[in-house]
């Protein structure tokens, strides 16, 4: 096990895919480290493809390119090239992108500010106060193509669920689920409560960068009025 | 060059090597279910670059090509039509230009793929010319095909094995789909998961020792496995991290489902085995109905099975292209 990453598990799940586990649960300081991971991995293992999750990263490899003398594939050589990237590789982590993200907040836009703020016993105006004052991280990307799963909620804005999902939640729809915010980014059945509404495309298969967010990001919210959201969507 | 979708079938949607590359932004592989059926059909009409093929699940679609084409149908072995002329499964064919091509129902197993010389053309989306029916992604804004569109083909020499004619065609020769539709009906293989364990015993011995039947809610991002219903000795809260085709999760109502080529990128779910890959192939032929048993594998059985048949899938590819330049 590389000494620096000393909760570093290797749990193989297939054939050509590795888990590397560094903690059981959504925690800010893990999911950083997970992303610091992936970097160091990425610049000294790049033909092996990463996804990070909030507590593990996935490592996709051809094993037919991982061989030994008598063709058989060797479990040994990948080991060793993992923890000798890791060796070389500090657990301190680049600074962060920050994206920042323009939200108009409730009205037809957030159809559920109100049942979060009452939930949570705080008026509208704090519950967006409270949700735009935080740094977020990307925890990971999923669920659907450009999908932030974000760290950082104000514990005072967790709000469970909707009992019964939308069949469909617009794109661009900023959302609480439990502890977690995320923003939908297209037009998809989803239970997490809706707070307001980004006019940024987060996903767009043909565009150069496709994804608007990359795991690992910090990204702010910033409210904004439905004029302001109007006059940037039509850009 | 292009051929028109008179009746699109049940499900046909075209599939490639699949999307490689993107799952960090959460876009999922898709590709085709079967590859080595993808594959031998390339091969079979002289494609060698990973072109896309048509995947049709059950029942085949109505099709009219505008042009002369060479086409090949692997996979299930389906009834297959040109103009009044039953094509010999797993051959090269030709078609003249205005052929009515009707692709019936498959009558062994559950999927088949129509490679045309050429390929069918699309701008690849993420590097890749498959469909993602569930993120709407890839050829036709990533969707099956329907009644009225317009399938575009790649630009390709004529195949010298045919000369042109006004007449449909089939090579003498095709292959032997035996090998790889598993009439056998051998159990599926299967690594224990990282959540194993965490069954109950019952649940653990039940996994090797019961059949199950494919449900009828399966489709290209998963099977669900009707049959015992598994149990774990008590709930796991877990955190979401990556999943893949093969993995064998159990959600909370005990039964198991097999994440297969539209695997979401990641996911909650215990995850009780993992197939060996070798063995999804025989996953996407199978049907809703259809019993399956789990044997149990290790890793080193896995990898040695995916070896060997991939190097008998690469010897029978060379030897496909020989006899094709030799026709």
């Amino acid at each position: 096990m590389p000494q620096a990453w000393p909760t570093m598990r290797i749990e193989p799940l297939a054939e050509d895919a590795w888990l590397l586990r560094l903690g059981t649960s959504i925690d800010f300081e893990v999911n950083a480290r997970v992303h610091a991971m992936a970097a160091a991995l990425k610049s000294r293992l790049a033909e092996v493809e990463y996804v990070p999750a909030y507590a593990s990263l996935l490592l996709r490899f051809d094993p037919m390119s991982w061989l030994e003398d008598d063709g058989r594939f060797s479990e040994q050589r990948l080991r060793e090239a993992i923890n000798a990237a890791l060796d070389q590789a500090s657990t301190a982590e680049a600074e962060p992108r920050e994206i920042t993200i323009p939200v108009c907040y409730g009205g037809e836009a957030g159809e559920d500010l109100l049942d979060v703020a009452s939930y949570s016993q705080l008026s509208p105006e704090e519950v967006v106060a409270r949700h735009t004052r935080v740094t977020y991280r990307v925890a990971m990307l999923g669920f659907a193509p450009g999908f932030p799963y974000l760290l950082g909620l104000d514990p005072a804005l967790a709000t469970p669920r909707r009992s019964s999902p939308r069949m469909s939640v617009p794109a661009g729809s900023v959302a609480i689920g439990g502890q977690q915010t995320g923003i939908y980014p297209q037009e998809l059945p989803g239970g997490w409560q809706l707070i307001g509404r980004t006019p940024l495309r987060l996903f767009d298969p043909a565009a150069a960068t496709p994804s608007l967010l990359q795991p690992g990001d910090a990204v702010r919210f910033q409210a904004i009025d439905e004029h302001a959201y109007q006059r940037l969507a039509s850009t | 060059m292009s051929i028109d979708v008179i009746k699109p079938g049940l499900l046909s949607s075209l599939q490639d090597a699949g999307r490689r590359s993107y799952a960090s932004l959460g876009v999922g592989r898709a590709g085709a279910m079967d590859v080595p059926a993808w594959r031998l059909a390339n091969a079979l009409v002289g494609n060698t670059s990973g072109e896309a093929a048509l995947e049709i699940t059950l029942a085949g679609p109505m099709l009219r090509f505008r042009q002369d084409a060479v086409i090949a149908v692997t996979g299930g072995v389906i009834e297959a039509r040109a103009d009044d002329q039953l094509l010999p499964p797993w051959t090269s064919c030709f078609l003249p230009a205005g052929t009515l091509l009707r692709l019936g129902g498959i009558q062994h197993g559950c999927r088949s793929y129509l490679a045309v010389r050429g390929g069918f053309d699309s701008a690849p989306v993420l590097g890749s010319r498959s469909t993602d029916l569930h993120a709407c992604i890839g050829p036709l804004d990533g969707r099956a095909i329907q009644a009225g569109d317009v399938l575009t083909i790649g630009e390709r020499a004529a195949a010298p094995w045919f000369h042109s004619g006004r007449h449909v065609k089939a090579l003498r020769w095709g292959l032997d789909p035996q090998p790889w539709l598993g009439y056998a009906q051998e159990p599926l293989a299967l690594m224990r998961g990282h959540h194993y364990n965490a069954l109950d015993d019952a649940s653990q011995q039940a996994l090797f020792a019961q059949h199950f039947l494919i449900s009828k809610d399966s489709n290209r991002t998963g099977s669900r496995m009707d049959g015992a219903l598994l149990r774990l000795r008590q709930a796991l809260e877990l955190v979401s991290e990556a999943t893949l085709p093969g993995t064998l999760q159990l959600p909370p109502s005990g039964q198991p489902i097999l994440l297969l080529a539209e695997a979401p990128v990641t996911g909650g779910y215990p995850r009780i085995g993992q197939l060996a890959a070798v063995d999804l192939p025989r996953v996407a032929q199978l049907r809703p109905g259809d019993a399956v048993y789990f044997r149990e594998t290790a890793m080193d059985e896995a990898l040695q099975r995916l070896r060997e048949r991939e190097q008998s899938l690469q010897r029978l590819l060379q030897r496909i292209e020989q006899r094709l330049e030799s026709t």
